[in-house]
């Protein structure tokens, strides 16, 4: 393998790492119940007991009162792409720590491809848990029209990336796979509650505009106006706008963390102590 | 592939573009703003809002539907609206107090409940003269005529009974005790049950309109709602008695009832305080008029869902629509 890789090189290098990923979540079927159960007991558990949350607002994209269970679907495909998105840091910092990140790293190819590939994979087995949700979803009467199912796809891909891309930064900055734990209260709670998932953005302005102000810097908030709009055929520009934009950031900001001559690694002395790939 | 495709998706657009045709207008009187709304039935946009009398509730078509029938409460009688000029070019006398009426399926006459008096006033349309009046019970409301036109059903709310009046003879044939409050009569299109719906009761009782029993009585249960909050109100039921749909009130939804087997099949959510349904050309969408929220509610019949909801005037009661 000597001079530029070539385009099937690039396709191939795709397909090992998706086909990775692929096979490691086929392994792990609790992981999959898990990553259902979580969206699932807040649908059937949580959306009961907050019924009256909504009140009564017609809000866009819906153009009549919904209930509950229809207002927190969007946010719980969030949820698990945002579960997925920190799922698959966790298993970046694994790969480290086992060794096989170094192998991964070694390919002649750029690393920032190497990342990517690594992300889309990600996104792919969202997709495919937000699909198993949704389905079950249909049989608790949070039936959108069928051609949301298919301008959901783009929204999807993007969200993912974006919460795939965030994963990714954090675990530049783990350094071992203890710290887990951290990411769960210091990024995933605060994300999630401090967003429009569970309630419109309108009842936190209520109850506190710098809660609602936060809330709107979110990124995440923003993830989960775009699914929503996209499950009813609709574009929320501004979410749009703001999930590309993060998109790149984290993304960028995770190749420079992941550049052994540059980044946190080398900073930190490289992963599992044993010195960096290439360091 | 690609061709059937878009063969198919050609068809869809000019199928779509066909139920379009029916150029429908919905009319909803507000009872505390005093006026009329207009809503183009395909866009539901609203067209304009007419200034009426004081607190319009019960609306209904004249038989050509080139007029419309207001009971205008405050003022103490009707007033009609011409739908072309949109301009109020009379009044009907009512007696005191109108709220809810029916008119004859042949378009005259009125049959016409004075909330106050205890009385049912017969208007004649042409005339604008009262031809009789027909003593009830306490507080009568609902309204409803059989298709042949030969029974009355009046309901008045604190005798809780429905009362069967002959149109010829303007006399009492019979009474139905329901149960508590009963706002609403409803005939089938076969003219066979009388349905009424009892506000406090929370029940639809279904009767059957020769032998004046009560066959079956509907009750409704929505989780999370308590049963104080079910307070059924308006009734519509389909020409061929398949589906039935009954306004809930503060309950905010409408049910959905298999008009044969009396079994609710979906509690619709719709707006706050759901008064008065009538159904679009073609009973292909039901609107319901909701007081609370200041909108009506579109519901597909076919897929039993609220497709949207319009801003009206406010406190929305009655809804009419004109093909």
């Amino acid at each position: 393998m000597s001079g530029r890789p070539t385009p099937a090189q690039y396709l191939r290098c795709l397909d090992g790492i998706v086909g990775r990923e692929a096979l490691r979540f086929l392994h792990q079927r609790e992981r999959f119940v898990a990553a259902l159960v979580r969206p699932l007991v807040w649908l059937f558990i949580f959306a009961a007991g907050f019924r009256s949350v909504l009140g009564v607002s017609i809000i866009p994209p819906y153009e009549t009162y919904v209930l509950y269970q229809v207002y927190i679907v969007p946010g719980l495909v969030g949820m698990i792409q945002l579960f997925n998105g920190m799922q698959s840091s966790l298993s970046m910092v694994y790969d480290r720590e086992m060794g096989s990140m170094r192998t991964l790293l070694l390919s002649p190819l750029p690393r920032w491809y190497l990342l990517t590939c690594k992300l889309l994979a990600g996104v792919a087995v969202s997709i495919l848990q937000v699909a198993v949700f949704l389905a079950i979803a249909w049989f608790w009467d949070v039936q959108p029209p069928w051609w949301g199912y298919l301008t959901l796809l783009p929204a999807l891909l993007l969200s993912g990336l974006m919460l795939g891309a965030l994963g990714l930064l954090l675990s530049s900055f783990i350094k071992q796979l203890e710290n887990f734990a951290g990411i769960m209260n210091f990024v995933i709670f605060p994300m999630f509650f401090a967003s429009s998932a569970l309630y419109p953005l309108w009842r936190i302005r209520e109850t506190s505009p710098l809660l609602y102000h936060i809330c709107q810097f979110n990124p995440f908030t923003h993830a989960v106006e775009l699914i929503r709009f996209a499950l009813y055929g609709q574009v929320n520009w501004t979410s749009l706008a703001a999930v590309v934009g993060c998109t790149l950031v984290f993304l960028a900001l995770a190749i420079y963390g992941y550049d052994p001559a540059r980044g946190l690694i080398a900073r930190r002395g490289g992963p599992g102590g044993g010195g960096g790939p290439g360091g | 592939m690609l061709q059937r495709l878009l063969a198919g998706s050609l068809g869809l657009c000019l199928s779509l573009g066909s139920a379009g045709a029916f150029a429908s207008t919905i009319y909803v009187s507000n009872e505390k703003g005093n006026s009329i709304t207009v809503i183009d039935g395909e866009t539901l946009k609203v067209t304009a809002t007419v200034p009426v009398g004081q607190r319009p509730r019960g609306i209904t078509l004249s038989h050509d539907q080139k007029q419309l029938y207001i009971c205008t409460s405050d003022d103490n009688h009707i007033e009609v609206l011409d739908l072309d000029s949109l301009k109020v070019v009379g009044t009907l006398p009512s007696g005191p107090d109108p709220e809810l009426f029916v008119l004859a399926p042949s378009g005259n006459p009125l049959y016409v409940a004075n909330e106050n008096d205890n009385l049912v006033t017969v208007v004649d349309v042409h005339t604008g003269s009262v031809r009789a009046e027909v003593p009830v019970g306490v507080e009568p409301e609902g309204m409803g005529i059989s298709p042949d036109g030969k029974v009355l059903v009046n309901t008045s709310e604190t005798t809780s009974m429905a009362h069967f009046i002959d149109t010829q003879t303007h006399q009492i044939m019979a009474n139905v005790l329901v149960d508590a409050r009963p706002r609403f009569a409803e005939f089938t299109s076969d003219g066979k049950q009388v349905w009424v719906s009892a506000e406090v009761g929370g029940t639809v009782s279904v009767i059957d309109a020769a032998a004046r029993k009560i066959v079956h009585k509907i009750t409704f249960a929505v989780p999370g709602i308590r049963p104080e909050a079910l307070q059924p109100v308006g009734i519509s039921i389909t020409k061929d008695r398949k589906l039935a749909f009954v306004a809930l009130g503060p309950a905010n939804r409408v049910a959905v009832i298999d008009a044969q087997t009396f079994e609710v099949l979906k509690y619709l959510l719709v707006g706050q305080r759901v008064w008065h349904l009538a159904f679009g050309p073609g009973e292909k969408v039901i609107y319901s008029t909701n007081g609370v929220s200041n909108d009506i509610s579109v519901i597909d019949v076919a897929e039993q869902r609220v497709v949207k909801s319009v801003t009206v005037g406010a406190l929305p009661w009655g809804v009419a629509v004109r093909d």
